[in-house]
């Protein structure tokens, strides 16, 4: 078995409401230093050895993100 | 005219739909998201609820449901298709119609009437001139309409946005008043086709007095007139 992990974020100028209430909320606890938070999604997926990456992408652009709103990024974390 | 309501695992709102268009004197029955047969529907309409727990994202399971490549072809056809809330939500996933809904722009979920201005559009499912003010009820916490610069400019000169939030007057507030934060105050879109229309709003909730109104009769009249026009 071999293991993706794959990053979902929105796409840089979507707004996105949890990050930015997460930075509000660090500033007002004093973390001034704060600049921007963005909130994504974290997905490991697991599948059959000497599946290719262009299969995963696949994945991605149908059903694990919204190309219309997010990017994301695919990681191989190797043996599950 | 029969109108036909699909119901997916984690709809919430067909039943509401079909009573509403029974209560407005129109034939309506169920469709299950593995149902492939439409024939005997003169509309379609994808109501609101939590397909599939909203997982992924609001629509994005719901969209590969055996009943929505058959939704696909009758709208290649020109025929009625509507989304409301969840079903606008699963019409933008299917990319049938341009844009996304985020998360509220304040996080929270918001259910309560609004005030709708219909503008002038390319859509056939809203027999009102533009300008019209509608009171109709939102409920849901995904309703932040975006899309690219790009894509808004193309639906402006299509007349592809149909409803957007004002006030009581039907002015739009000043720096945008869409509860949800909703790009243009964006409340409904339609295709360029004008017959596939998502809106946030439930106007099956306002076909009543009862239930505090009556505008949203008008989506539902207003398909059935056209189906009229178009068998006659």
């Amino acid at each position: 078995m071999a293991r993706f992990e794959i990053y979902v974020t929105y796409r840089k100028g979507i707004f996105d409401p949890p990050g930015a209430t997460a930075e509000r909320a660090l500033q007002n606890l004093g973390y001034a230093e704060v600049e921007q938070v963005k909130i994504g999604k974290y997905i490991q997926l697991e599948v059959a050895d000497g599946t290719p990456e262009a299969r995963v992408r696949e994945m991605c652009d149908r059903l694990l993100a919204n190309p219309v709103i997010e990017d994301y990024r695919i990681e191989t974390a190797g043996e599950a | 005219m029969r109108f036909g309501v699909v119901t997916f695992p984690g709809s919430n709102c067909e039943q509401d739909v079909v009573h509403a268009v029974n209560h407005l004197g129109f034939d309506a029955g169920h469709i299950w998201h593995g149902d492939t047969d439409l024939s005997g529907y003169d509309a379609i309409v994808l109501p609101g609820g939590f397909s599939y727990g909203d997982y992924i994202r609001c629509g994005a399971v719901a969209r590969f449901s055996p009943v929505m490549s058959e939704i696909v072809r009758y709208a290649e056809a020109g025929r009625p298709v509507i989304g409301i809330c969840n079903g606008f939500q699963i019409l933008t996933e299917a990319h049938m119609l341009p844009g996304a809904l985020l998360r509220n722009r304040g996080l929270k979920f918001i259910c309560k009437t609004v005030h709708l201005r219909a503008e002038e559009s390319a859509c056939r499912w809203l027999d009102v001139p533009a300008g019209t003010v509608l009171r109709v009820p939102i409920n849901h916490n995904e309703g932040n309409y975006i899309c690219d610069d790009e894509t808004l400019a193309r639906m402006r000169e299509n007349g592809q946005i149909v409803l957007r939030y004002c006030e009581p007057d039907g002015t739009l507030a000043e720096g945008g008043g869409a509860p949800n934060g909703a790009l243009d105050d964006i409340a409904g879109i339609c295709n360029e086709r004008g017959n596939v229309f998502g809106l946030m709003p439930h106007p099956e909730r306002a076909t009543d007095p009862m239930s505090g109104g009556t505008d949203g009769a008008h989506f539902f009249t207003a398909i059935a007139r056209r189906v009229a026009e178009v068998a006659s």
